[in-house]
């Protein structure tokens, strides 16, 4: 088109302006503009949160399949084998063995070593020089790993469930959230904040590990600092402590990846660690810090009781969980998109609310028994070298023994406390989108706050753009450190200082020096590109179940359909619960979609065999978990035959045929090693999605 | 109150200004078909708020008519007429800035700006203020070059 000719031509009849009129136009321009940056941002938002809690309803399906198989399968023994070690402990040791399994003294540390060393017990500088060498970048040496978590553990034992802090001495306390491995970020708090010591007493809200890169350098300074300060540090459980979420988003790649010979043996500890770390912290008896929240069943008192260690890995509880709420609640996201307006169906099972009155009354935590407690935490600070320690049960497999009623009911509480959502409605109902935990309402935070005597729940499990917000009439807080979660720019983090008044103050942060020099607009750019490089993943991934419903409006044949049509077909598929009428210009062009030019622009790597291309690359993620939990001696390494079985479990799980020939084929077509063995991360690597469209 | 000529100013996006274009199209689209007669364009285009000479009109039928049918179909219509409008709201805010600058330089300093902002028209709040000149100065020389800027903001990239 000529349009220069066009265009040239100032349409424009402008009167004389005076100042005002001009400042006035200039306001309401920037301001428009700043409106819709953040309509986008909202809607990036909503992209990546969608997709994150799709991802982890996926894990979730995967345990029940695993529980499904364990219990209507009998399957030839090799199979059974093959997944039975996940939840039964093969060796049932003593103590003493595992002490001997653990024990570093065998390690040498070469001279060639320039990472730090350390002296045990563990002083402040040790732990600063800690500090110091991992802003460095510096790895600690495995000898030094696995005494310093030794160390740990055998202090965990002697900790309550519950933390009791005291605010009333004039300090104030530091309270953080998730970090999920980012070092800079928990560096960036220590750089504003300080370090912890007896001035400065921090609780750490659990979710250490996991997607982040440097999951084991946090969990090794905050346990240092734990261990130097033990009345001062206190850590929170998460949902995230916990060794089979471990195999899915990433901390176990992660230590496996930085310590090749010694990294299973630093798992296994870790393993111990993590269902040794406490519940909870109550600071002056009035605020209650815990890592998701509560239900209406949460009672502290049970909680202080419970056998905390003995708690079964997380998907057997879901089974538990899951089988006494009547099975899986078809669910829908919780998020609110600007501009997607549902036809509101009932999206969420409103369970008959225990009421809280039936049970006795009990105003505030048993405190007889906080003596004894008193006790035990004198003699972890005092006795430094943490000698013989008398200890009535032992860290044995928690196999041992039937399970009774009474102990699934303690342990749904502690889920509940690891795993559940605030959601703006009353009532209670299963959190269907975890997978684990509930969705609980303001009335169960003013009776569970109230049956204890507590004025504020302090919880983190879920990013926020603030890095923190109230909800429930500020009577629940969420607190979230980890800056830049989703992409860089996404978010702040924050933290709170809390004085004796228990008044919460924030300050927020965001990690990374590029972030902040971005502007807003470039910095929402970023974000967003990259939500949708996510959001065109999951299109792809659903190809062909999109193809054929898009069909069914396509009676002619003719490759298009309307836009209302796209969109309501795209959300039928994926259930994202995303506007995508707003979206489909990122996604599609043209007015009629073309609705085969959504997949237009992606293509995979390497794999050549498309027969189940589609379907393995639906499942990159599940089968990264399957191989890793496979992999018994996390060598990296699976064999053929391993590999096969995967298969034939995965494709009886997704109700389809996969032949032996398809699967021997693809074999093939990987790089083996010569043994006849496959690399997991090698394997891994054929699926990184090509984006084409960002070569044009 | 508005200006009359200055009214595509609230029009925010694209999608807006397709939705504008069309609405006054529609109006002179006597057989549903997505086309109008060639004489009546000079009547939509004022209707969306441009004032062209009757040179600018000519110039501009003749580069969307059908041939010589005397008719102008919508598909030519829309791109053309979308990318007047957009180009509008930049002619108009950058008028506005020139403006402020009297001197005519071509950039304005933050203090000028910020006193313009925060103390005419619908003021803005102090946060505005700074999220405004984190945006738009020009961080190694400290001014404002609004001409370049403009630019950038305006077109919505998703166009």
């Amino acid at each position: 088109l000529g349009s220069s000719i066009v265009t040239t031509k100032c349409f424009l009849f402008l009167p004389e302006s005076s100042a005002i009129r001009a400042a006035l136009l200039i306001q309401r321009w920037y301001r428009q503009y700043v409106a819709r940056l953040e309509m986008r941002r909202r809607c990036t938002w909503n992209i990546f949160q969608s997709i994150e809690y799709a991802g982890e309803q996926d894990q979730i399906k995967l345990y029940n399949f695993f529980g499904f198989l364990m219990d209507h399968f009998t399957p030839a023994s090799s199979e059974r084998n093959l997944i039975s070690h996940i939840f039964r402990e093969n060796e049932i040791c003593r103590d003493t063995e595992w002490e001997r399994y653990f024990c570093y003294k065998d390690i040498e540390v070469p001279d060639s070593y320039t990472g730090p060393h350390l002296t045990f017990p563990m002083t402040f500088c040790g732990v600063s020089k800690l500090v110091e060498a991992f802003k460095h970048k510096q790895q600690l040496h495995a000898r030094y790993v696995l005494q310093l978590l030794g160390e740990t553990w055998r202090l965990l034992r002697i900790l309550p469930n519950i933390n009791q802090v005291s605010a009333c001495h004039t300090k104030e306390i530091t309270i953080c959230g998730d970090l999920h491995g980012h070092l800079e970020d928990l560096l960036l708090i220590f750089y504003k904040n300080g370090l912890p010591s007896s001035e400065k007493p921090y609780v750490f809200n659990g979710d250490f590990v996991d997607r982040g890169k440097n999951s084991l350098e946090i969990l090794l300074i905050l346990f240092g600092f734990l261990l130097v300060y033990p009345n001062d540090v206190h850590l929170n459980r998460g949902n995230h402590e916990d060794h089979i979420v471990n195999l899915r988003y990433g901390f176990t790649k992660e230590v496996l990846g930085k310590y090749r010979m010694h990294g299973k043996k630093i798992l296994k500890l870790l393993q111990k660690i993590f269902s040794w770390l406490p519940l909870a912290t109550v600071i002056d008896h009035k605020v209650l810090i815990v890592h998701g929240g509560i239900s209406d069943t949460t009672d502290l008192n049970t909680i202080a009781r419970v056998d905390r260690h003995k708690v079964r890995e997380a998907f057997s509880i879901n089974k538990v969980f899951l089988q006494s709420a009547g099975g899986l609640v078809e669910g829908r996201r919780r998020v609110c998109s600007l501009t997607y307006h549902s036809s509101a169906p009932a999206y969420k099972h409103n369970l008959p609310r225990r009421s809280l009155h039936n049970q006795p009354t009990s105003s505030q935590l048993n405190w007889s028994v906080e003596e004894e407690l008193k006790r035990r935490r004198r003699q972890a600070g005092f006795d430094q070298s943490y000698g013989e320690l008398t200890k009535s049960d032992s860290d044995s497999d928690p196999e041992s023994g039937e399970t009774t009623e009474t102990d699934e009911h303690e342990w749904k509480q502690i889920v509940d406390m690891l795993w559940s959502d605030p959601m703006p409605q009353n009532g209670c109902s299963p959190n269907e989108v975890r997978g684990g935990g509930c969705y609980w309402g303001p009335d169960v935070s003013e009776e569970v706050l109230g049956k204890h005597n507590l004025q504020l729940l302090i919880r983190s499990h879920e990013c926020k753009q603030e890095g923190y917000e109230f909800c429930h009439n500020r009577r629940v807080l969420t607190i979230f450190s980890a800056s830049n979660y989703y992409e860089v720019g996404s978010n702040r983090g924050a933290y709170i200082r809390m004085g004796p008044d228990l008044v919460p103050h924030f300050i927020q942060y965001q990690a990374s020096r590029t972030s902040r020099e971005f502007t807003l607009r470039q910095s929402i750019g970023w974000t967003e590109r990259s939500a949708l490089r996510a959001l065109k993943e999951q299109l792809f991934v659903h190809k062909s179940d999109l193809i054929s419903a898009f069909h069914e409006f396509d009676p002619n044949n003719t490759g298009l359909i309307s836009l209302s049509h796209w969109a309501s077909v795209t959300e039928k598929v994926l259930n994202l619960g995303l506007p995508w009428r707003v979206l489909r210009p990122q996604l599609v062009s043209s007015t009629r979609v073309c609705f085969v030019c959504t997949f237009r622009s992606l293509s995979l790597t390497h794999i050549s065999d498309n027969s189940i291309l589609e379907t393995m690359y639906k499942n990159h993620s599940n089968l990264e978990t399957i191989f890793r939990i496979i992999d018994t001696d996390h060598s990296g390494l699976i064999s053929f035959e391993e590999f096969r079985q995967t298969w034939k479990l995965l494709s009886s799980h997704l109700k389809t045929e996969i032949s032996d020939k398809a699967i021997a084929d693809l074999a093939q077509s990987i790089d083996f090693n010569k043994d006849g063995s496959i690399d997991i991360n090698e394997f891994m690597e054929a699926f990184r999605l090509v984006d084409l469209s960002a070569h044009s | 109150m508005i200006d009359e000529p200055l009214f595509c100013l609230s029009e925010a996006t694209g999608s807006d200004v397709h939705k504008k274009i069309r609405a006054a199209f529609e109006v002179f689209d006597y057989e549903s078909n997505n086309t109008v007669d060639a004489r009546e364009i000079g009547t939509i285009i004022y209707s969306l708020g441009c004032f062209p000479t009757q040179a600018d009109l000519h110039d501009f039928t003749a580069e969307v008519e059908e041939g010589h049918t005397g008719y102008i179909h919508l598909d030519k219509f829309l791109p053309v007429m979308t990318k007047v409008l957009l180009e509008n709201n930049m002619k108009a805010i950058t008028l506005c800035f020139q403006v402020l600058d009297k001197e005519k330089k071509g950039y304005l300093e933050p203090e000028d700006l910020t006193k313009y902002m925060t103390q005419e028209g619908d003021v803005f709040t102090q946060e505005e203020m700074d999220e405004m000149l984190t945006a738009l100065v020009d961080h190694e020389k400290n001014l404002i070059y609004y001409k370049d800027l403009i630019n950038l903001l305006t077109i919505d990239p998703d166009m």
